[in-house]
């Protein structure tokens, strides 16, 4: 049982449009304060990687139910330049744009299961869950 | 011979309205509509009809009835479909009914009168699209107009919100962030926090993030640079309002805030920048004092 819902990012105030939504339906899922917290951080992070390296693409959430567990995947897709190096990426402190380098080694400690998929010219993908405790 | 087009539609205006009315209320079944009245409805459609007419019989002039009639739609908040959809809907029917009239339309005493044989079906088309097109421009254009306008209003009362610089004593000036941070925005904190730290003479600044709804590294980044350009001009910051789940978010970013000092309350971070500046609060005690010396005074007065 799922449903899945989208927003497409294309100017700077979308990421405030996904992390809203995502924000949301974190909410109905369950999640509570801090967990909501880190979800709509993550959602930021991911957001702002497509509106500064892809500059457009968009942002899926999926509320997933099953039997034992519940929780939200966030699926960041985008046809921009693609990354190189996955693992450089994944370093912290590594930035191309003067930044913190933390956005997606962040996510991926923010949330409980991360995948990414890039080529170099196509694009990126990464998808994230978080489950309910 | 456009002129006799012309007298035809507005001389059987009553019909061609009859057939919009028609028409338009077949679309209009969304939730918007279904919120109003049909009393309400039928006297928009009429008004609306009315000022399509008016528009057409008096051509291009500064202020017509069509932009009042939208003026007064916009204040509704009646969406813009109504309008181009009746416009649609109206560019329909006239058509429908010249081509439906044509064999009684009488030609032979317009002026340049000539054959159009079959062909009149686009040439009917050309001269209705030739009065609707203006209308339905100046319609949108009055409408985006307005939209354009609240939006502009907005942004400079957003800006306005955006940086404020709150003095509360000597040498002690807070900044309250409310709302998301973005790039613009960011540039604007790190301009006023600077511009207000010379101004008022600020030795501790406190940026008060109780009102940011999420701090994600881009936040987390402007905030440090913030700070260092703050300690570069002799001065120190503290970040003050820092929620526990933005807490523990900022931890798992690996975001090193070390730099400066960090409070969860403003109230905290105000004690903070009160040592800093070698003050303290204190409170006062002798009026208390004052107090009960007179009550004793009274005290022992009423034993003798």
């Amino acid at each position: 049982m799922s449903d899945q819902s989208c927003v497409y990012i294309k100017k700077e105030w979308d990421i405030v449009a996904a992390r809203q939504m995502g924000r949301d339906i974190a909410t109905q899922v369950g999640f509570k304060t801090v967990d909501q917290a880190r979800i709509a951080t993550a959602i930021s992070e991911l957001a702002r990687n497509i509106y500064l390296y892809a500059g457009a693409g968009k942002i899926c959430f999926e509320a997933i139910e099953t039997v034992q567990k519940k929780g939200i995947t966030i699926k960041a897709t985008d046809e921009g330049p693609g990354i190189s190096d996955l693992a450089q990426v994944m370093e912290d402190g590594y930035s191309t744009s003067g930044g913190l380098g933390a956005g997606l080694p962040g996510v991926k400690r923010l949330m409980d299961e991360f995948d990414i998929i890039s080529k170099s010219g196509e694009g990126t993908t990464i998808e994230s869950t978080k489950w309910l405790r | 011979m456009e002129k006799i087009l012309k007298d035809v539609v507005l001389d059987n205006s009553d019909e061609i309205v009859r057939m919009w009315i028609e028409q338009v209320k077949k679309n209009q079944g969304g939730a918007f509509y279904q919120s109003l009245s049909d009393e309400a409805l039928e006297n928009t459609n009429r008004e609306f009809a009315n000022a399509i007419f008016e528009g057409i019989q008096k051509g291009k002039i500064a202020k017509t009835p069509l932009d009042e009639f939208a003026e007064k739609l916009i204040n509704l908040g009646w969406p813009l479909t109504y309008l181009t959809d009746g416009m649609q809907v109206f560019r329909r029917s006239v058509v429908k009914f010249i081509i439906h009239k044509w064999e009684d339309l009488d030609f032979s005493e317009a002026d340049n009168y000539f054959e159009l044989g079959d062909d009149y079906f686009p040439w009917v088309l050309e001269k209705v699209d030739e009065w609707v097109d203006p209308l339905v421009n100046e319609l949108v254009s009055e409408y985006s107009g307005s939209w354009e306008n609240i939006v502009s209003l907005q942004r400079m009362a957003l800006q306005e919100l955006s940086a404020p610089l709150i003095p509360v004593m000597d040498n002690i000036t807070i900044m309250p962030l409310i709302g998301t941070i973005d790039t613009e925005r960011a540039k604007m904190v790190m301009e006023s926090l600077l511009d207000g730290v010379i101004k008022h003479n600020a030795e501790v600044v406190l940026i008060d993030i109780t009102g940011v709804p999420v701090v994600d590294t881009m936040v987390a980044h402007h905030i440090i640079q913030a700070a260092e350009a703050v300690r570069l001009i002799g001065s120190r910051c503290i970040l003050v309002g820092i929620r526990p789940e933005i807490a523990q978010t900022i931890v798992n970013l690996g975001i090193d805030l070390g730099k400066f000092p960090t409070k969860s309350s403003l109230r905290k971070g105000f004690q903070t920048a009160l040592e800093l500046t070698n003050r303290e609060i204190v409170e006062d005690t002798n009026r208390e004092e004052e107090i009960e010396n007179l009550i004793e005074s009274l005290d022992r007065s009423e034993e003798e």
